[in-house]
């Protein structure tokens, strides 16, 4: 069974497809505990742009990739953190996740 | 035809007779007998009409694979459609009924469409229905409804529970046949925590269908035995995994053994598994032979009857032939023989092995080979068949009163493909066999196409799945067997001759070869299309009788070598799963969690009436005021303006924020400003999405330098706080502060009316509440015998209000103190209703008019935003359309007409249009105005208030209802706000 250290999916785990999510602070978890909030990898603009034209792109205009694709969840039954989950949309085969505050800490 | 219960032998309990009844009629059967059995046994031959041409349909098979033997079981709320005998274990007190017969199964009206039959073929509906006689659908809709179909589902409620388990396992097994068992038997022994599940009511698969006290009876002995004693060994009867999903998540549904008899059992439980090594061992299914009339009731699977003679110990026939294109069936040929009944063989094949006809001429079995059916003769039940010679083509009529076919039997791989590994043809087995699955399944037994590498290979298998999963233990050695068994298709023989009589390929569908040449004809070629066109395997039994015959037939007339074809796609569920199991506990006030308030039972003994509001049950209204919410609502808005009431409203969304960047925070969360709102101040404000629209409203107050307290929408409480908690992760994580939910912590009541401040005062003495203290807006903190207490001068009713908040733990203390103290000025509670009520008399906007369509211009809050800072959701609502001057925006209404009616979802339209389509707008809420007594409204309008004092028309189509009313400003009552500033 998943331990609280083997977070990473990618780890020795033979069901790592999907359905279960490695919660950096729960571990291994059910996916409906979360919530799904769409794509990652988006820029949002800052909040005293006024680019109506980026606004409109970050809020509108979703890439619908087949394969790899980053994105939000957040354990709203558990510890409540948003994190960023790597997905493969083809095979629903599920990467790393890091909390979405720690991204762009070396 | 009354099939004969043999005095001796099968796995029966002679000693237990159980009663039943079909249709009313009484009729006994024995422990152990399934429902189809125990029918049989009592000579009912007819179970069934089918579903187009209603022709008599008798038991074809043995088990899940049954098209024909679908009865509806139980009676009022336990009714339960379309189960099939053959999987239903017989129990005492039983009540069926057979299906889709009118005026009975028996004599049934709707067989005259056989006569019709021409005209039903393929594609019937997509003919006949479409273009300019699609106007006939309407009129022939319901007299098809009643002709075609299943069993009828009950309308009254599910008495029974139905329970969910989640289950970890290191190896699953799935089958409980001889290789499912070795399989077992080795991964629980090497130690691995072992999940075995078998659909049958008893482990032994393919072993039960031989005599007892046979060499394969005692092979099943100890394998059973050996995993019987394993406590790491799990077993799961009458349990069908019905769907491999993401994850190696296997859903299985089991059948609780006398569910109906003891008390507080479970009917069905879902269990949801989820396992490191799959084993899948799920056999193969029998594959009928395609001939004319072959759907006849007395025709059955070869193996079924070995089944019914063997484990039910009933000859289903004294005058047996057994028509077949490979070896299994001569089995069965022999064992009916040995059983006392005169068996012919027909066999479409050139030669068989010289074994088998010595057997037949020991056991007086005549033979036929090279020789195939034509059709069988017989209505109810088979009298004779035709068949003819594949050499001289000579027709020979056989009169039994028993057909056994065999077509050769197809792996069960539906499992295995849920996920997206579509099967493989394998040319040499002349059968398709699983795809390429990840390491983690293995497949074995017959399922795995090469029956003869049984045992051994799956003793192997369960011990490699151990293994892997890190158990070291010992697996020692595969269990001794003389098991053998034939290979699972004969292939290059030909199975079929052609008939003028109706040849089904799917019984249960009921398409035959010539409506599979019909859809060639119409060029409906590919697998996919076919299946399509004429419905071909797509009934209840999901083509586990039919997809095989299809394909293989398809392949001949297309001169196609049938791995050429490609299959049909398998989805879940591999069985028919009832909607019960599916949702478990979650139905009634369990379908999702419900909340109650800290104040819930005081409300319940004293008069409430509750509501659901969101997932919260909430006072609607209390008894004191009237019997009925018509009536109470209005009195308890009386009361509220004249004197003082109070009200639970510990359900709106409480959010606790502190840090030094607070400020900073809800500025931008905001459209208004709350950096600069004052300690000891609360302001209304709004927020919205990113698109512009508004996302929530609410009170913020300002308890500290650096703490502020959140109040949101009861309905959008969860979604604001996930909002929060994204901005501060996701898009701001510079920013230090907190945000944590208190909507639990704290209890709030609502003390509205003119006298409010005055049971404010005795219910604090040591409290300066006064005006001067306390304005509007205003917010202190206070104690109250040793606890914490927040008290906030707003108001939702447009009267001098308060809210109150104290922990949750003291919510009825408090409520009941100010009660108590306040019984001078006759304070009563009020429920939910009046509180909406006195909102829309106040033009206040809630839930129904925040919708997330709407903008701040539309709800008249416009003149909120801040101009000298940035917030989310500026820029996007800002859009010329989101500007444009017609867009629906927030109005009141008046009613002109006494006696008409406003009624909320009414669709606007001015006084000259056309009352068609979707109108210039609609009405949210609708209340009777105490203030102005008579009905009023708010509303969505186009182009709002710059219509004011225009009179327009509410259309309610649905009641068939016009009535006119008057645009008036919102803001109903008080528009100056002087009584809530008193």
């Amino acid at each position: 069974m998943a331990t609280m250290n083997t977070v990473s999916a990618s780890g020795p785990i033979s069901s790592n497809l999907m359905l279960r999510i490695p919660c950096p602070h729960c571990g291994l978890r059910d996916y409906s505990e979360f919530r799904y909030a769409g794509d990652a990898a988006k820029s949002r603009p800052a909040l005293d742009s006024t680019d109506t034209r980026a606004w409109h792109d970050f809020v509108f205009l979703f890439d619908n990739p087949k394969g790899a694709h980053r994105e939000y969840w957040q354990h709203v039954q558990g510890c409540r953190q948003w994190i960023v989950l790597e997905r493969d949309t083809a095979t629903n085969r599920v990467g790393h996740a890091y909390l979405a505050r720690e991204r762009g800490r070396p | 035809m009354k099939a004969l219960r043999l005095p001796t032998g099968g796995r029966v309990d002679r000693s237990r007779v159980l009663s039943f009844k079909l249709e009313g009629r009484a009729l006994t059967g024995l422990a152990g007998d399934s429902l189809a059995s125990a029918l049989l046994v009592n000579g009912i031959r007819v179970v069934g009409r089918s579903f187009k041409y209603h022709r008599p349909r008798g038991v074809l098979s043995s088990g899940i694979q049954e098209p024909n033997a679908l009865l509806t079981v139980g009676l009022g709320g336990r009714r339960t459609p379309n189960l099939s005998a053959t999987t239903v274990d017989l129990h005492e007190g039983l009540e069926c009924e057979r299906q889709n017969g009118w005026p009975s199964v028996d004599w049934d009206f709707g067989s005259v469409l056989g006569l019709f039959s021409r005209f039903i073929g393929a594609g019937f509906y997509y003919k006949t229905f479409m273009g300019p006689t699609r106007r006939a659908w309407m009129f022939y809709e319901r007299w098809i409804r009643r002709t075609a179909g299943l069993g009828h589902a009950t309308h009254t409620p599910d008495p029974d529970r139905y329970e969910t388990k989640h289950r970890h396992v290191d190896v699953l097994v799935v089958g409980g046949g001889p290789a499912g068992l070795s399989a077992a038997v080795a991964a629980g022994r090497s130690g691995a925590r072992v999940l075995l599940v078998e659909q049958d009511a008893a482990l032994g698969g393919s072993l039960l269908n031989n005599a007892v006290g046979s060499d394969d009876d005692r092979c099943l002995r100890q394998l059973t035995e050996a995993l019987t004693a394993r406590s790491n060994v799990d077993i799961c009867l009458r349990t069908c995994a019905f769907g491999l999903y993401d994850g190696d998540t296997v859903g299985m549904v089991e059948r609780v053994e006398q569910a109906d008899v003891l008390p507080g059992a479970a009917r069905e439980v879902l269990h949801v598994v989820r396992a490191r090594q799959i084993i899948f061992a799920c056999g193969a299914l029998e594959q009928p032979l395609v001939f004319g009339n072959n759907d006849r009731p007395g025709v059955l699977l070869a193996e079924s009857v070995r089944v019914y003679l063997h484990r039910y110990a009933l000859r289903l026939g004294q005058k047996v032939v057994v028509v077949t294109t490979h070896d299994s069936a001569w089995r069965v040929a022999m064992d009916m023989a040995a059983a006392g009944a005169d068996v012919t063989v027909v066999d479409g094949r050139e030669a068989v092995d010289a074994s088998w006809l010595e057997q037949a001429r020991q056991s007086n079995v005549a033979v036929r080979l090279h020789a195939l059916p034509v059709q069988v003769l017989g209505r109810n039940w088979v009298t004779a068949i035709d068949i003819q010679s594949t050499h001289d083509g000579r027709h020979e009529r056989l009169a039994c009163d028993l057909v056994a076919m065999s077509g050769g039997w197809t792996p069960t791989l539906q499992l295995t493909t849920h996920t997206g590994v579509r099967a493989v043809f394998d040319t040499t087995l002349g059968l398709h066999v699983a795809g390429s699955l990840p390491a983690h399944h293995t497949v074995v037994g017959a399922m795995s196409g090469r029956p003869l590498a049984s045992l051994a290979e799956a003793h192997l298998a369960g011990e490699r799945a151990a293994r892997q999963c890190g158990a070291q233990g010992e697996a020692g050695v595969c269990v001794e067997t003389t098991f053998s068994a034939p290979p699972l298709m004969a292939s290059g023989v030909r199975t079929s001759v052609s008939s003028h009589a109706k040849a089904f390929i799917d019984v249960q569908s009921d398409v035959t070869v010539a409506d599979l040449d019909l859809s060639l004809e119409d060029g409906f070629e590919s697998a996919e299309h076919l299946k399509r066109y004429t419905a071909l395997g797509m009934a209840t039994d999901q083509g586990k009788n039919s997809h095989h015959n299809g394909l293989r037939i398809l392949a001949e007339r297309r001169s196609q070598a049938l791995g050429a074809l490609g299959t049909t796609t398998h989805r879940p569920p591999f069985t028919p799963v009832t909607v019960g199991a599916l949702a478990g506990r979650s139905v009634g006030l369990h379908f999702r969690p419900t909340r109650r308030t800290p104040l819930h039972h005081w409300h319940l003994q004293n008069g409430a009436r509750m509501i659901e509001a969101g997932p919260w049950l909430r006072p609607w209204y209390y008894e004191w005021a009237g019997s009925d919410v018509g009536t109470a609502y209005i009195g308890e808005m009386r009361h509220v303006r004249s004197a003082v009431g109070i009200s639970d409203v510990s359900s709106l969304g409480k959010i606790e924020i502190v840090g030094p960047d607070t400020g900073t925070f809800l500025d931008r969360v905001y459209v208004n400003n709350f950096s600069s709102l004052a300690v000891g101040k609360a302001r209304y404000g709004v927020m919205l999405n990113d698109d512009g629209t508004v996302l929530d409203d609410g009170t913020t107050s300002r308890f500290g330098a650096n703490r502020y307290f959140m109040t949101t929408t009861t309905a959008q409480a969860g979604e604001v706080m996930s909002w929060l908690e994204f901005l501060l992760q996701t898009v701001w994580p510079e920013l230090k502060v907190h945000v944590v939910s208190v909507t639990d912590r704290w209890a709030g009541f609502s003390l509205a009316g003119p006298l409010s401040r005055a049971v404010l005062e005795k219910a604090f003495p040591q409290t300066d509440v006064s005006g001067e203290k306390l304005p509007h807006m205003g917010v202190l903190e206070t104690e109250w015998t040793g606890l914490p207490v927040r008290i906030a001068r707003l108001s939702f009713s447009g009267e001098l209000a308060y809210e109150v908040y104290v922990p949750a733990d003291a919510g009825v203390a408090m409520w009941t103190h100010l009660l108590d103290v306040g019984a001078f000025a006759d304070i009563r509670p009020y429920g939910l209703e009046s509180l909406a009520s006195l909102r829309i008399e106040k033009g206040h906007v809630a839930g129904l008019e925040l919708d997330h369509r709407n903008t701040l211009d539309d709800l008249g809050l416009a003149k909120m935003a801040s101009r000298v800072k940035p917030y989310i959701g500026q820029v996007l609502s800002q859009r010329a359309e989101l500007k444009a001057a017609d867009r629906w925006s927030l109005v009141g209404l008046e009613l002109i007409e006494p006696a008409g009616k406003l009624r909320g979802g009414a669709i606007l339209f001015a006084a000259n249009d056309r009352i068609e389509g979707h109108g210039r707008g609609y009405i949210t809420s609708v209340t009777w105005s105490t203030v102005h007594e008579r009905l009023i409204a708010l509303a969505l309008y186009q182009g709002g208030l710059s219509h004011l004092g225009e009179e327009i028309l509410c259309a309610y189509p649905l009641r068939g209802e016009q009535v006119r009313a008057r645009i008036v400003s919102p803001m109903f009552f008080d528009p100056k706000g002087e009584r809530l500033h008193a």
